[in-house]
Parts: C-alpha cells; sequence; structure tokens
C-alpha cells in the first residue's frame, strides 16, 4: 500500500515532465547500448586475434631441447666434488630430438583427466626444390584427426580436403606462400631434399593458410609416417607432443609436474606466448573503462535532471512534507524517478546494444591473413548484459540519492514562509 | 485537560542570523475542542512563525507543546510526520495543490499516506468532503483548471480527510476575493458549528477575525490578548 502510493506519486513526477524523462533515459539507453556493443565487439576482436596464435597453440608442449648436459663428468667425480668445476666449449651431446619412450608417455597423458587430449608431431627441416633452386622449409609431421579436433587444423586448409592427407601416402599439404613460390597446384607432385641429402616425391593435396605470411612460406604438413620417412627414423619416433589441457590456466603447474614426471622439457602456452596475454589484457581493460565512462557520463545526466526536478517541485515536496509525508518518503520517491529512468533506459539499452552487435555481425571482414573470417567478429558473452545491468541500476541509484536526500531535508516552513 | 487538544507552554523563538532577534516570547495559551479560533496581529509580530510551531514544522523552538496530551519535543521526523498527517489539516494561503495529480488525487493523497482506510474508501471520504464544500463536479478536472476560490476549497477538503483533531490556517483568505474570502469564511463557520471541527486560524483581516469564537491578538512576540 505504502510502495503503491510512493511508485503512484513518482509514476505522476515522471509523467509530468515526460520530454525530460525521456532525455535522462535516452542518456542511459546509450551508455547502455555502446558498453555492450564496445564490449562484444572489442572482446568478439579479441577472441579472434588471440585465436589466431592461441588456437593453435599447445597448452602444454613436450619437447627434447638440444643442448649441453647440465652435469659434466667432472661434477661425478668424488675426487673434486668440493671444487669449482670450469669446463669451456662445452658442446651438447650427438643426442637425438626424440622424446624417448614416447608411447609410455602418450598412454599416460591419455589417463590424465585433466588433459583434453595430445596431439604428437614431429619437425623435419628439408628444401622445397624449384628447378634448381631449394627453398629452405620445415614439414610438420602430424596426427591429421587429433590436429583437427585439438587445434582446428582443418579450419586452416584453404585448398583442398584436409582429409586427403590421411588417405594418400606420401602427400604435402603445402603452406599458401610456399606453394606460389613453387607454382604448385593441387595434385602436383613436388620434390624436397631432406637435410640428409635424400630426395623424396610428395603429392600436394591441398594448402595451408595460418594468417602469418612468414609461417605460410616455410611450413608445411605431412602425416607422421611420411615425415618419419622423410627422416628415415623408425614408427616410434616422435619430436613433440601437443597437450591440450580442460584448463588452460593450470597450464604452467602441469607443464613443470610433466617435466619432472617425464624427463622432458615443457613449455606452457602463457610462457612460449606471454606478449598475447598482455594485450589481450590491455585491450579488455580499454574496452571497459571506455564503457564504464559512458555509464558515469548518463549518470551525471540523470543527476542534473533530478536536481532540477528537485528545484521545481520544491512547493510539491514541502506540501507533501505538510501534510504528513517523512524525508523517508520523500527521498524514496525520488530514488524511484531515478531507478525507473534507470530501469527503464537500461533494459532499452540492453536491447539495442544487442541489435546493434548483430549488424556489425553482418559487415563483411575480409582480409588474406585470416582465411576463416568473413564477418567482423561479436562475442555475445552474457557476462556483459550482467554488468550492463548492474552498472546502469547502480549509476542511476547513485545519481537520484543525492538529489533525493537534498529533497528529503527540505524544510517544509522555508518554502511556505517564503512565498 | 482531556478536551484541551493543544497546549503551549512558555514557547519562545529567536532567530539567530544575523544577529539574535527574539519573535516568540513565552506563548502560553490552550485550545480546546471545538473552538474557533483566530489569531490576529500586525505583519512580523511572529504568528505566523507561532503556527509554524503549533503545527511541528519547526522544532527549532524552546518551550512545550502538546498535541492531544502528547509532548512533540524530542520526536523524530517521522513521527512529527505523522503526527501532521493524522491530526493537523492545514491550509495555506496559497494552494500548494500538485498540478501532477486530478482534484480528487490531490485531496486523496494524506489519506493514502495514512493508509488507516482502503483506496477505494479514501476516495469515497475524499469525495464526501468535495461535495460538503460544493465542489464534487470538479472532483476529476486538474487543479489548474479550476478558479482560485475552488482551489482554496480543495485545499480545505484536503485538510479535511485524516478527520484532523484541529486545521490550521496560515491567511487561508489572504489571496483571495471579497466573494470568496466569504466563501471560505462560511465553510470554517459551518466546519466549526456543524461539525464541531476545531480551527486555529491566523489572519490580518479583523472582520474575519471578529467573527469566530475567540480571538488570540499578538504583538512583538507576545499574547496581549486572548
Amino acid at each position: 500500500m505504502r510502495y503503491k502510493l510512493i511508485a503512484s506519486i513518482s509514476k505522476s513526477l515522471l509523467l509530468a515532465r515526460l520530454k525530460q524523462t525521456m532525455v535522462a533515459a535516452i542518456g542511459v539507453t546509450f551508455g547502455i547500448t555502446m558498453f555492450i556493443t564496445l564490449l562484444s565487439f572489442m572482446s568478439g576482436l579479441n577472441d579472434m586475434l588471440d585465436g589466431l596464435i592461441l588456437n593453435r597453440t599447445a597448452h602444454v608442449r613436450l619437447y627434447n631441447e638440444i643442448k649441453a648436459s647440465e652435469k659434466q663428468p667432472i661434477d661425478l667425480s668424488e675426487k673434486f666434488k668440493g671444487h669449482y668445476n670450469f669446463v669451456s666449449s662445452v658442446k651438447p651431446k650427438d643426442d637425438k630430438a626424440e622424446i624417448r619412450n614416447s608411447g609410455a608417455i602418450l598412454r599416460s597423458l591419455a589417463a590424465d583427466d585433466r588433459v583434453v587430449g595430445v596431439a604428437p608431431k614431429i619437425i623435419a627441416q628439408v628444401f622445397y626444390n624449384v628447378g634448381s633452386i631449394d627453398l629452405t622449409g620445415i614439414i610438420n609431421g602430424i596426427d591429421v584427426d587429433e590436429e583437427s579436433r585439438l587445434f582446428f587444423f582443418k579450419n586452416y586448409v584453404v585448398g583442398g580436403n584436409y582429409l586427403d592427407l590421411k588417405n594418400t601416402p606420401n602427400s604435402i599439404i603445402l603452406g599458401k606462400g610456399a606453394a606460389e613460390k613453387m607454382m604448385a597446384n593441387i595434385g602436383d607432385v613436388i620434390q624436397i631434399t631432406t637435410s640428409k641429402g635424400d630426395q623424396i616425391q610428395l603429392k600436394v593435396v591441398g594448402y595451408f593458410q595460418s594468417g602469418i605470411q612468414e609461417v605460410d612460406k616455410v611450413q608445411s604438413y605431412a602425416t607422421i609416417s611420411t615425415t618419419q620417412k622423410i627422416l628415415g627414423q623408425p614408427t616410434s619416433y616422435i619430436t613433440d607432443l601437443q597437450v591440450k589441457l580442460k584448463n588452460v590456466l593450470d597450464a604452467p603447474a602441469v607443464a613443470k609436474e610433466f617435466q619432472k614426471k617425464f624427463n622432458v622439457d615443457a613449455i606452457d602456452i602463457q610462457t612460449a606466448n606471454s606478449q598475447f596475454e598482455t594485450g589481450s589484457s590491455v585491450r579488455t581493460t580499454i574496452s571497459y573503462s571506455v564503457g564504464i565512462t559512458l555509464l558515469i557520463v548518463a549518470g551525471f545526466g540523470i543527476y542534473n535532471i533530478l536536481n532540477m526536478m528537485i528545484y521545481e517541485k520544491m512547493d510539491s515536496i514541502a506540501i507533501l512534507k505538510a501534510t504528513g509525508f517523512s524525508g523517508r518518503d520523500v527521498n524514496n520517491i525520488f530514488i524511484t524517478i531515478a531507478l525507473s529512468i534507470g530501469i527503464f533506459g537500461g533494459v532499452l539499452g540492453l536491447i539495442l546494444g544487442n541489435a546493434l552487435c548483430h549488424v556489425i555481425e553482418q559487415i563483411p571482414f575480409n582480409t588474406a591473413s585470416l582465411p576463416t573470417v568473413t564477418h567482423y567478429p561479436i562475442n555475445y558473452n552474457p557476462k556483459f548484459y550482467i554488468i550492463g545491468a548492474i552498472f546502469s541500476i547502480i549509476t542511476t541509484y547513485l545519481a537520484g540519492y543525492f538529489p533525493s536526500r537534498k529533497a528529503s531535508k527540505i524544510d517544509p516552513v522555508i518554502i511556505i514562509r517564503g512565498k | 485537560m482531556s478536551n484541551k487538544i493543544l497546549i503551549a507552554n512558555n514557547i519562545c523563538k529567536s532567530f539567530h542570523d544575523p544577529i539574535t532577534v527574539q519573535v516568540l516570547n513565552n506563548i502560553n495559551f490552550s485550545v480546546d475542542k471545538g473552538e474557533f479560533i483566530s489569531v490576529i496581529g500586525k505583519s512580523g509580530c511572529g504568528k505566523s512563525t507561532l503556527l509554524y510551531i503549533l503545527s511541528t514544522m519547526d522544532t527549532d523552538y524552546e518551550g512545550e507543546l502538546f498535541i492531544d496530551g502528547v509532548l512533540m519535543r524530542g520526536k523524530k521526523e517521522k513521527e512529527l510526520a505523522s503526527v501532521r498527517n493524522a491530526k493537523i489539516g492545514f491550509v495555506f494561503q496559497f494552494h500548494y495543490l500538485l498540478n501532477e495529480f486530478s482534484v480528487l488525487h490531490n485531496v486523496m493523497l494524506p489519506g493514502l499516506k495514512m493508509a488507516k482506510y482502503s483506496e477505494k474508501e479514501v476516495e469515497h471520504r475524499a469525495y464526501e468532503k468535495l461535495k460538503v464544500l460544493g465542489i464534487e463536479n470538479e472532483a476529476r478536472k486538474m487543479p489548474n483548471q479550476l478558479s482560485g476560490g475552488q482551489k482554496q476549497r480543495v485545499a480545505i477538503a484536503r485538510a479535511l480527510i485524516n478527520d484532523p483533531l484541529i486545521i490550521m490556517g496560515d491567511e487561508p483568505t489572504g489571496n483571495l476575493d471579497k466573494k470568496n474570502s466569504e466563501i471560505v469564511f462560511n465553510i470554517f463557520k459551518e466546519l466549526a458549528e456543524v461539525y464541531h471541527q476545531t480551527l486555529l486560524i491566523v489572519t490580518h483581516d479583523n472582520e474575519f477575525a471578529a467573527r469566530t469564537n475567540r480571538i488570540i491578538e499578538m504583538e512583538d512576540g507576545k499574547i496581549i490578548k486572548m
């Protein structure tokens, strides 16, 4: 009953100044619309840029680094135990880049429930033969199915069918840049020279485009068995294990654990790509601060309008108080007005923001470096809408709080005597 | 004691800005139920100031004020508001109707605030009050469609809605012409005689005062005759 009365008084005061109310509400609407659009668009772009690298990067990569042994023979000697030993010109041992006992590691990883999947990989340095010229290149030997499932390999195959790599023996998917240089079409057979000097012929079944030109000029893909053949290694030969985790944030800890457990080198995605983390968090901060600034500006609009309304309604406030409305009632009336403006403007803003996002999503966005992207990316994260809604209510509440406190303190005598 | 609606004991008030000026000096009087009292005095003698203190709207004074046997000093703003709501009706020189609401709704507002009756009943009562004052036909109009005299009658109806113990008026006819003043006075007279409504009216119109039951005359912050 009491709230109904306050609501009906608020409504009448609001409707009496419909134009003013609309201006205030439009301020909030504009703020929220831009907030939603900006954040959705920015985070869509952010995700796309991050995905460019991070989608194709293992959360934890296990490999064997070629480096000099940390413990030289002299360190093991009892005789020189308490001495500082200086050994100059230490060279790495003639050790293979192979991960030893890779089969057992694979089985152990498959049983680990933090792991989504593991894609084994071999990297082979080769030369692409184009007439009398040799171009340096890298062939990645991959498990086509796992690479596709975990690292979206098929999204980056722009010509041909990625499955042909698995189904055609001695086949290769060339980097787009490399294929252009070699003028190799799908179905052609190219010749490569391995680092040991053997020459091997491979059939081109597709093109690969990562979006990073330098990579596309060099990298190509073949199956693991083809690559093992190129390198002249047995079928157990694996140089890299790419692990994808359920939670990417676990990567640093897991990497350390695997390093110890499997006695291999391990690097986590955060360490390997720290610049992307920084970039994306800076971009997120910028878009949030712009969005929140918009809302605060809208809040000041409401504050001004309520302040004006209170000066205009001074007499009405006084008479309400003289006839028995307490300061608290008057306070509630103006808070109700502010919140109605906030909620109405906010809801409208959320709807318009969503609509604007849909419009932006329709704008074509084609760039040579991003073969999978055809339109501007939008991230429809409900989090933005929740933040927008909460923030619109908080700003309008604060914008209403101070003027309404002033209204509640108005002494009826002063106004009535003033006439 | 029981039929004394309002008692003022040694009420004093001073303004301190810019220099201390005493505007009310030892005001002592009481109002019995059913009295029709007018307070007269020259401009600046403190009669309006006294009225604001008596109406609980001004709390900055010395002395004691009892309304319906209850001491007003030390009450919270909210409690004073509900005293005004339930026990006091106001009529000012200016009508102070809310232009956003219809005439009927204006009369209903204090009743809705008191929430003693349902909205339907309050509406019915408001209509009855308007009928007593002869303006029931204007109930659905907005205040700015009424004449000055009609507006003042609506303000009186609003003062009556909660059946207050006392109606206080601050020059209620001050803004009206002869004819409308006469109408308003007759309404007060009728309320006092027919409905035994207690009335305390501040006025500078001696002719008006002469026709009331009791006259309190003030000069320089003191009651000189009552």
